[in-house]
């Protein structure tokens, strides 16, 4: 009976630690981020001294949220060499990182993970709970999840405008049906001009085309680099200035817009306020 | 065919071009709408797009064509060969080095005449560099040699400036200057241009008769009366300065120097003072017609014009070179 009891028990204890070996030895030590949004995400649920590196861009003040954070990791500039040198357990990167590098890093035998963008906040939630698994960190992914869903709850009750709006940028570019910036216009109750002339992910939007549809809310693109460019010419076109005099305009701030995370809930949270600036 | 009726047909063609360019776009209007929307009235979002977006286009699609077809009849006749032309003389991808160098230095931000004027030197540059490469009775090859250094030299040196560029959007920008068009353009660009782009006209128009004379050479040009300095300075002048404008505001748009002197050739007789009218109205017509092909191709996406003339040019070039072969034999 004793000899069961100490069986049983020898049992429990082999499983327990076994279990606990588990979960310490999945979580990476040292993780390597080679993309921006996958930066942030990493930032974001990482546990402390789990996350070595992150990409340059993560640094940049137009580009990341967290570009403050950034400081705390090294820089990498998503290149083989270096990364090989720092000798990660873990690289995560974006499914349009340069496939060079990630092939070449897989031909390395490194363990490399990739994200791809996200397109709604189902998508956001998606990447948050992968990235909170793979970094072994669950409980926290799992807590900024449901604090997005609680956040998201409260603005689908809010009140919406339905006013039209139009994104643009560098080069004529505006974000159609099933892209972020899409789902960001539809959450602040706004209607999405690109999406109502049935462009679908991020293409170019002719002038006359938006001249035409007469948005009441213009999103503008902002001006890249201190060195000029031809790119920016078309959001000071004289056309799009007289078109917009009586419309609403919202200067982008990229570092909200472009990556989908927690935080993308602020670029809603700031276009809901310019909205409500918009007299039908 | 007479000149006067030759004239009279090459302006009729401009006319329905410049019509043309006028009501076709993305916006669907009707050409009654669009066309009564462009002087006013109470549709301001058509008014807005045909005074702000389709008037500039069809103004400077007209000017640069008649720029380029004026070009390339002087420079066919300066430099007694049929293969000469802006962009195939590196005149235009060295003005467009030029314009490149005023926007990312924010010269052209600073002052906004720096954008031409850049683009004018980079082409004062290339006419001046071709006279002493390849001279003035320079064989087709050593001209076509020199072109192809300039333009190699200028369009290496944009993709370097670009790339060396902060701004991420600048790579791809060298399609744009390296292929030209007219999307977009505005009112100011047209002011910007039109000034520079009406003084090398007056230039090289006055270089008419003394293109005529040199057709006998340069000595006896001389003997006639002609000062070859003062007409080499305003054909060098003249074409500097009114591709430089027009790349300046639209990019290197090519071969458009080299088909329509051709085509016009046998109507004028082949006499250098006749083919200059001709021609600047023959590539207005021209630039025109490929500016409404490419938004009737496709209305949506932003097809460079440079494309359809390099469709149309360089298998005209490809013949025009096979044919000075046999000729040479």
């Amino acid at each position: 009976m004793f000899f069961m009891r100490l069986a049983w028990l020898a049992v429990v204890t082999w499983l327990f630690l076994l279990i606990r070996a588990e979960a310490t030895e999945t979580a990476p030590k040292r993780v390597v981020s080679m993309n921006l949004c996958t930066d942030q995400l990493a930032m974001l649920l990482a546990a402390p001294g789990q996350l070595y590196s992150v990409s340059y861009l993560a640094g940049r003040a137009d580009a990341s949220v967290l570009a403050e954070r950034a400081a705390d990791f090294v820089t990498n500039q998503g290149l083989a060499e270096e990364i090989f040198l720092m000798k990660p357990d873990l690289i995560i990167a974006g499914t349009f990182t340069t496939r060079a590098t990630v092939n070449l890093l897989k031909r390395l035998k490194f363990r490399v993970v990739e994200f791809s963008p996200a397109n709604s906040f189902k998508d956001i939630e998606a990447n948050v709970s992968r990235m909170g698994e793979l970094l072994g960190r669950p409980t926290a992914a799992a807590a900024a999840v449901a604090e997005m869903r609680r956040e998201l709850a409260t603005w689908s009750a809010a009140e919406k405008s339905r006013a039209l709006t139009a994104l643009y940028y560098a080069n004529s570019y505006t974000s159609g049906g099933n892209t972020l910036a899409s789902e960001i216009v539809r959450r602040a109750g706004l209607e999405n001009l690109g999406d109502k002339l049935g462009l679908k992910g991020t293409s170019r939007l002719p002038l006359e085309l938006l001249v035409t549809g007469r948005p009441e809310l213009l999103v503008k693109g902002r001006r890249h680099g201190s060195s000029g460019s031809r790119s920016t010419a078309v959001l000071e076109h004289p056309a799009l200035i007289a078109a917009t005099t009586r419309s609403e305009r919202v200067l982008l701030s990229d570092r909200y817009w472009i990556c989908g995370a927690p935080f993308t809930l602020q670029a809603v949270r700031n276009l809901a306020r310019a909205a409500r600036q918009v007299v039908h | 065919m007479t000149q006067a009726l030759l004239v009279i047909v090459l302006a009729v063609l401009v006319v329905l071009g410049f019509l043309g360019s006028l009501v076709v776009g993305p916006a669907a209007l009707t050409s009654v709408t669009s066309l009564s929307a462009l002087f006013g009235g109470e549709n301001e979002a058509a008014r807005i797009v045909m005074q702000e977006i389709r008037l500039p286009r069809a103004i400077l699609g007209a000017m640069i064509g008649a720029t380029l077809g004026l070009t390339g009849a002087t420079l066919q006749g300066y430099l007694r060969n049929p293969l000469a032309d802006p962009g195939v003389l590196g005149i235009s991808s060295t003005a467009a080095l030029g314009a490149v160098l005023a926007i990312f230095t924010g010269a052209s931000a600073a002052w906004v005449f720096a954008l031409p004027a850049a683009a004018i030197v980079g082409a004062g540059v290339a006419v001046i560099l071709l006279r002493i490469l390849a001279g003035q009775n320079a064989g087709t090859l050593t001209l076509i040699l020199a072109g192809v250094a300039i333009s190699s030299l200028a369009g290496a040196l944009t993709t370097l400036t670009l790339n060396l560029s902060s701004n991420p959007f600048a790579a791809l920008e060298i399609v744009f200057w390296m292929l030209g068009s007219l999307t977009d353009r505005s009112m100011l660009h047209v002011w910007l241009a039109a000034p520079f782009m009406l003084i090398g006209w007056f230039c090289l128009l006055a270089t008419a008769r003394a293109l005529d004379a040199m057709t006998l050479g340069a000595d006896v040009a001389q003997t006639l009366g002609i000062d070859v300095k003062r007409a080499q300075a305003l054909i060098v002048g003249g074409a500097a300065v009114s591709v430089g404008a027009a790349t300046a505001v639209a990019g290197a748009i090519g071969f458009v120097g080299l088909v329509v002197p051709h085509l016009l050739r046998p109507l004028v007789g082949a006499q250098p003072s006749r083919l200059l009218i001709a021609s600047a109205l023959g590539g207005a017509a021209l630039v025109l017609a490929a500016d409404i092909a490419v938004r009737i191709i496709e209305p949506t996406r932003d097809i460079k014009l440079g494309v359809l003339t390099a469709l149309v040019g360089a298998p005209f070039f490809l013949w025009l070179v096979l044919k000075t072969r046999r000729e040479a034999l």
